[in-house]
This record gives structure tokens, sequence and C-alpha cells, in this order.
């Protein structure tokens, strides 16, 4: 018998949990009960386990395909596959295909709508902001004037981007 | 300072009382964060991962909410301090196996907590008695909001704070109570209820125990998607859960004691026999009998406790903190035997249970 999760090792770990007279079975292998954290048994839920049972799997290969590895940290999908979890903040933009969907199965929506750091507010709206600074843009580009055509295109690819360096460092 | 000399006693920090805690214990709320810049603790070498230690720390250190806090790296805390944490619900199991480059800010009255490194940068959650889901989320937002100005947050406008797990990205926040509802369970309804509740996509799991048994029939609610709601919105809705949770557990209480009161009092009266008398006891059944002493207490059936009792021994009984104050690492039966000399002596004073209960002390049950 296989391993339920990585369809590779033979399963040595099996569990079975009554749910309102449903039997619902896993067979796992040790290192997938593992990474589970089926050796701990302690605040493990086999419903848990079935609820998110492939979750890790579903990002699908972006277009750069399962090898693309990211700029910023190394991580690849691999990684992903093995722990559910990221490498750092910029892997959301490298495996952003691949994490729609996964997104989208575990939330309620895709997009933010919480809060927002003081230091990401614009005021008056962003995207107004945005308009006036790419008519100014256009205006100045089309008066020839690329001194300041710069400083507009600069400041809208900082609205447009929050700094990615490490400010911190 | 020392942890084991910073922590507040046990009784200390369950003494205050919170509205609903017959039935909600606790109220946390936890927000998830990163710094930008960094790899995410999990897949971060050493010194990145000090490298963050050594941003976040001082900078959490500074916050006025702070002051006078405990700050240490995990490396310095022994094996039994974490595991002690852990049992006092300050900590993830997860967090105590940590070891270089993580750290721990707590607040005197460990009503904030900050993990660092653990599983993203930044763990902060606060914690509050009884149902007060609002106010452990204004402790929370502030303490956030203060730490903001000095640490960069990973952060996108279209996926919110971005964390570890894609499971907790967006507000990156848990909120979340822990409810004691012994009644569901002697009522056989607490599985419908579990399934209703998973409906609304929260999570509902056994607080203590192993797989999906709940010892001291204590659950944990939580909300488990992160992405497409505001904090306030998701808040409010786990808080009707919770009320309706408290109705359900109340009118359960109400209906055994009209018409199975032999039956409960029995199940309280055994508890009581077995706690107050055995000389060798485990962790699991003694979380099982306190459950029942609990709900006793809560019937007014221990006129001279309140459930603070029992939410200590809850405690105290757990298998670090029978181990503290021993140099020689205790085995389970000595465990065992401790635990009901502990229990006996606590019992002393508590009194045979007075059945049936001299007058209901809530009007719900009538």
């Amino acid at each position: 018998m296989l391993c339920d999760l990585c369809k590779k090792n033979v399963a040595k770990v099996h569990l079975t949990q009554m749910d309102k007279g449903e039997t619902k079975k896993i067979d796992l292998c040790e290192e997938c009960a593992k990474v589970k954290g089926i050796d701990d048994p302690t605040g493990f839920s086999l419903a848990d386990l079935l609820l998110g049972l492939g979750a890790a799997q579903e990002m699908e290969p972006g277009a750069a395909g399962t090898g693309a590895r990211c700029p910023a940290c190394g991580f690849t999908q691999a990684e992903f596959k093995k722990t559910g979890r990221l490498g750092c903040a910029e892997c959301y933009r490298t495996f952003a295909e691949g994490l729609e969907g996964l997104l989208k199965s575990m939330h309620k929506g895709t997009r933010h709508v919480g809060k927002v750091p003081q230091s990401q507010h614009f005021s008056p709206d962003l995207e107004e902001q945005l308009k006036g600074l790419q008519r100014k843009l256009e205006k100045a580009v089309a008066e020839e004037d690329f001194e300041q055509a710069a400083v507009l295109r600069d400041q809208i690819k900082r609205l447009r981007e929050p700094p990615s360096h490490p400010a911190a460092l | 300072m020392k942890i084991d000399e910073f922590l507040p006693s046990p009784a200390a920090t369950l003494k205050s009382s919170g509205p609903h805690d017959r039935i909600v214990m606790s109220s946390r709320v936890r927000l998830a964060r990163n710094l930008r810049g960094l790899p995410f603790p999990g897949w971060a070498k050493k010194p990145d991962r000090v490298k963050a230690l050594e941003l976040i720390r001082p900078a959490v250190e500074s916050l006025p909410a702070m002051a006078g806090a405990f700050s240490g790296n995990m490396d310095d805390l022994t094996s039994l301090d974490r595991q002690i944490l852990v049992e006092r619900h300050l900590i993830s199991r997860e967090h105590a196996a940590k070891s270089g480059g993580s750290g721990l800010v707590l607040n005197p009255d460990l009503s904030l907590c900050v993990m660092i490194n653990e599983e993203d940068h930044l763990r902060m959650q606060a914690l509050r008695h009884g149902l007060q889901l609002r106010a452990a989320w204004q402790a929370i937002d502030q303490l956030d909001s203060a730490l903001e100005g000095k640490l960069d947050y990973a952060f996108s406008r279209e996926l919110g704070y971005l964390t570890a797990c894609p499971t907790n990205v967006g507000t990156g926040i848990r909120v979340s109570a822990m409810l004691h509802l012994p009644a569901l369970v002697l009522d056989e309804q607490i599985n419908q209820i579990i399934t209703a509740v998973n409906k609304l996509s929260l999570a509902v799991r056994g607080l203590y125990g192993e797989g999906t048994e709940a010892l001291g029939n204590v659950f944990q609610v939580s909300n488990q998607m992160t992405l497409g709601e505001t904090e306030t919105d998701l808040l409010e809705r786990l808080h009707k859960v919770l009320a309706q949770l408290i109705e359900h557990e109340e009118n359960a209480r109400g209906r055994l004691l009209e018409k199975r009161a032999k039956m409960v009092f029995n199940h309280v009266g055994r508890a009581y026999g077995i706690l107050a008398n055995a000389h060798s006891i485990s962790s699991k059944e003694t979380m099982n009998l306190l459950s029942l002493l609990r709900l006793g207490i809560d019937l007014g059936c221990f006129p001279k406790v309140d459930c603070t009792l029992a939410d200590e021994l809850f405690m105290i009984t757990q298998p670090a903190h029978l181990q503290k104050g021993f140099a020689e690492k205790l085995s389970a039966d000595e465990r065992d035997l401790l635990r009901a000399d502990m229990l006996r002596e606590r019992l002393l004073q508590v009194g045979r249970p007075v059945t049936p209960p001299p007058a209901p002390d809530k009007p719900s049950g009538n």
C-alpha cells in the first residue's frame, strides 16, 4: 500500500477516524506522517489532514514550470510541496500564478481588504493620484520636459510598488 | 531575569474574571507579520534568523505596552521552562522546539506575548479572560500599529500581510476562544455543533488530548480564512457564533438539570470523590474529572469555591508544572502519584459537593 500523500513510499502509518458513523481512513509513509506532525499526536486531527489533503500540492506549475526558483531566496516549488510554507515574501510574486488557485480554495476572497500599514496609506485615493501623475507625465513628455518626466516617472513607480529592498538592513 | 521568577503563579493570573467565563475560558487574537527582505524563519539560514531577531526584539521591547516585559532568546530557556510556557498557553509547541534565532517577549500580566521567529518573523498575541474578542483585538491592533513604525513589514496591496503559510496571508489574524462545553458533551450534541460550526468555515479543536478526542471538554474555536474579510467583520462573525455556543451550552445545562439531574450529580460527585481521594491519577483522567468538577462549581455544588480553582488545577497538574521544583526527571508514574497528592491536598478545603445545589446562580436553568 502506498502513502496517500506522496504516493511513492510504502504507507506505515494507518489512521482511522469515526465521524458520525462514517469511517475515514488514511495511510501515510513515515516521512509524510512526520511532515504532517503525526509523530507528535498532540493537537492532530484527521479532519484537518483530510481537509488539507493535497492542498500543498495544488499549487499549479507557473509559466516557468515546476523548476522555478525564487530570485530573492532560492526557494522552489518542490520545497513548497514538502512543507506547505513559502521561502520569503517575494515568493508570493515568484509563484503568483501557481498560488492563485490555492488561495482561492483556502480563503474567502483573493484580495486583502483588512488592515493596511500607515506607510502604505494613500490620500486621496491611490488610483486617482496615479491617474493625475500619469496625465502630468504625458504632458511633460509632450512638452519635451524630460527632467520633469523622469521625476514623475519615479513618483509613479514608488506609488505602484512599495520599495522591495530591505529598508531595515 | 529568569522566566520562572518573572511568571506570576497560575492562581494569580487566573484570578481576574471576564464576561461569560463560566463557559468561555479565554479569548485570544494573534497576528502574523514578517519583515521585508528577509526569508521566512523556516527557510532562513541561522544568520538571517539572528538578524531578524536582532531587529525585532529591541523594537518590541521599546514599546510602552511592553514596559517591564520579559524578553529573551529561546536558546536561554531550559526545555522545562519552555514546556511550562506551552502549558500556560503562552507559546506554541512549535515555538518551544525552536532554538537559534528565536525569541520571546512577554508583558508582566501575560496579556501580550510576542513570539519571534516562530513560523513567521512575528507572531504576536493578546489574551483576555472570558469572552473579550474585541478587547483582545484592540490591544493587539495597537501593538501592531506601534511596531509598524519601527519595522518594515512585508505587505502587498493585493495580498495584505505576507506570511510563510498561504493559509495566514492577508490579515494574518487568528481569532480564537477556549470554551468549556461539558453539558453539550454529556448531552451528546457536541458532534452536531462542531459540524455546524465547521460549515461556517471556523475550526473547532480539542484543546487537550490526542486526535479528535477533547480531554476536559475544552474546545478551541477559531477562524481559518484570513484573506478577503476585514478583521472586524471576522471578529463579529466569530463573536456571534460564540454567543450561540454559549446559549446552547447554557440550555443543555438547564435541560440536563431538569431532566437528568441525578446523572449530572452522579458525574460531579464521582469526579470529586476520585480527585479528592486518589493516590495515583493520570493526566488524562484528571482533565476529564476536573471538567466535571468545574461544571459542578458552575452549577453551585461547591459554594465555597469559584471556577478559578478548576482552571488552576487544569494547569498545575500538567507534566511540566508538576516537574517544576524537582531536579531529577520524574517518570510518568511518579507524576501520577505527585498529581494525586496535590489534588487531595487542594480539594481538602473544597468540601463535598452539595447536591442539589442550594439555589441556582443563573436563571437559565429554570
